[in-house]
């Protein structure tokens, strides 16, 4: 079975988001992580291995320390890695990354592909699905529990207030949500054969893209300004014994606030 | 703006979702700013007697969608349904609530329709030349991009909560249309095989005006049971910190943070919880935060509008009934 699994270098959670003076997210000294999400899917990608055979490729479009992430997953388990990596990418939004995506697997085999439900830093669960568009295949998402058989896709996944069974052919695209698996460490002799293992860069030029139609010069979508929220004021302590505290809290919140009531 | 404003609209056991309210009321603003209209689309099975309900919160136009292939949402279905119809209206912007269905859609019609798309905004602003512009936050809302698009029609998807629901008006009249679903074999690959619905007399964690949710310091999956009784006193959902999900105490479709998800209530009753930073990502847009914790130090206290510093196991009961008196 040959698996694709797409995946996004992105900030820690602890990462304390600022701004530069010239109005653009700052990375300096930001330790990157694999999109939690992503995770998933690189273990699922290795799960499937396990039980069907065949390899897995992982494939990250990022910034000039994408590889670092690529490594990972190949340190996880995956066979190959394929970075996309172009200074000319910078300031793409989801249809140019999907874009891209989509040349750089033109030579890549797939039965399935898979990524996470979201990255955490951008939030717009938009790449993958597209990809799928673009590919004219199926994408299934915030799936929790996967099942192949054959050219077939069982899947489990959320829904508003529940969730549901979706019966899908393959290849087709499904992003992974919390739930689908517990992902493993690399081991210490993965991450050694990791080393050996093939990573290819590719660039702009090899995907045959040309700078009019990368970055944000190719971006539907463009950022206008970017900002910090508001900064919350700490308000106000209650204090009093519990009963009375609690008294003057919900006075507070129906005739101050006025929240509730 | 003369092209109008689409609004796809959902429906959830025979009613509007209340996002979709919100839709409708913001759609009917702006177009009242900008002399455009509203329309609204109802795709599924026996829906059509949501149209006046449509009507009543704004939309001057509602096209009606019936076919057994849009019973059930399937992304291929209503990807191929709404291409079509939205080719036809050419509107300037297709609104979608940022619900479950509202994500898994969104992406797939914006590549079909060959158009940028703004996911999950908490604002629409229009600028000077009467353009479009959409808020939305990133890293989980510890900031914020205003973005706006030329490609026509833009595709946004608005998280619940975001905008006022309006009076209705049950005088208001819309212009009925019902239209042929025309659905692309090649979209009908994905079958649903089974639903399961969780029963719940609670609100959706994302829709709901109130969320009460609790920390580590709540020490194991029963005492959740004081925030359920505080919140249904409250009519409010119940949410979890990534810390009690990852305890077992919760499930995580109640994780609350930059890992679960992103809420912006009216209220929020933060208990036990510190106050992370991942946390404060997912929460930190509520309107107003409460904060009960014993340790007057943590971090969650920085952004409360009101604070409690004492043990949750005491004040939590005394909320519940100090509600329970004034509301009665």
């Amino acid at each position: 079975m040959n698996i694709l699994v797409c995946l996004k270098q992105t900030f820690d959670t602890e990462a304390k988001i600022v701004i530069t003076p010239d109005g653009k997210i700052d990375s300096n000294g930001v330790n990157l992580i694999m999109n939690p999400y992503d995770e998933f899917a690189v273990e699922e990608g290795i799960r499937l291995k396990e039980k069907f055979g065949g390899e897995v490729t992982v494939l990250s479009m990022g910034g000039p320390k994408v590889s670092e992430v690529l490594r990972t997953a190949l340190a996880m388990g995956a066979d190959k890695a394929v970075a996309i990596q172009d200074p000319a990418l910078d300031g793409s939004d989801e249809y140019v990354t999907a874009m891209a995506l989509a040349k750089a697997i033109q030579n890549i085999p797939y039965d399935i592909i898979l990524s996470g439900r979201i990255a955490i830093d951008d939030g717009s669960s938009q790449v993958t699905t597209r990809l799928a568009e673009i590919l004219g295949i199926p994408s299934v998402t915030t799936v929790t529990e996967l099942k192949v058989e054959g050219s077939t896709a069982t899947v489990t996944r959320d829904i508003d207030g529940g969730s549901e069974v979706v019966e899908v052919p393959l290849p087709a695209v499904i992003t992974a949500q919390k739930g689908l698996n517990e992902p493993r460490y690399p081991s210490v002799a993965g991450i050694m054969k990791a080393k050996k293992k093939e990573l290819k860069t590719l660039t702009l030029a090899d995907l045959g893209l040309s700078a009019a139609e990368a970055g944000a010069q190719g971006a539907k979508m463009k950022v206008v300004n970017l900002s910090l929220p508001p900064a919350r004021k700490a308000g106000r302590i209650i204090q009093g014994e519990p009963p009375q505290a609690v008294a003057e809290l919900v006075n507070a919140l129906i005739n101050e606030a006025k929240v509730i009531g | 703006m003369p092209k109008g404003i689409l609004v796809v609209l959902e429906q959830f056991n025979g009613e509007l979702r209340k996002v979709s309210l919100e839709l409708l009321s913001e759609g009917r603003r702006i177009a009242d700013q900008t002399g455009s209209s509203v329309t609204g689309v109802l795709l599924g099975e026996g829906v059509k007697e949501l149209a006046s309900t449509a009507a009543s919160y704004g939309a001057d136009k509602v096209i009606v969608v019936e076919d057994p292939a849009l019973k059930n949402y399937t992304t291929g279905a209503y990807t191929s349904a709404l291409n079509k119809l939205i080719r036809e209206e050419d509107p300037e912007v297709v609104l979608i609530g940022n619900t479950g269905i509202g994500r898994d859609l969104a992406p797939r019609l914006a590549q079909r329709l060959g158009v940028g798309c703004a996911s999950d905004c908490v604002a629409v602003q229009l600028d000077d030349n009467y353009k479009l512009r959409f808020k939305r936050p990133i890293y989980a809302g510890k900031a914020y991009a205003e973005v706006a698009t030329e490609a026509r029609p833009i595709v946004a998807t608005i998280r619940p909560n975001s905008f006022s629901v309006a009076q209705p008006d049950a005088g208001r009249q819309a212009e009925v249309v019902e239209a042929k679903a025309t659905i692309d074999a090649a979209d009908l690959k994905a079958i649903v095989k089974d639903i399961v619905r969780q029963t719940s007399t609670r609100p959706e964690l994302t829709d709901a005006n109130i969320i009460v949710s609790g920390g580590r310091a709540m020490k194991n999956a029963e005492n959740f049971k004081i925030l359920e009784e505080l919140a249904d006193v409250l009519g409010a959902a119940v949410g979890a910190s990534h810390a009690a999900v990852d305890s077992g105490y919760r499930d995580y479709k109640y994780q609350v943070g930059q890992t679960g998800k992103t809420v912006s209530p009216t209220l929020y009753i933060a208990c036990g919880i510190s106050g992370a930073i991942q946390h404060l990502a997912g929460m930190g847009s509520s309107k107003v935060i409460v904060a009960i914790n014993k340790d007057p130090e943590a971090n969650i206290f920085t952004v409360a509008d009101y604070g409690i510093v004492g043990d949750l196991f005491e004040i939590v009961p005394l909320l519940t009934e100090e509600f329970k008196k004034q509301l009665a």
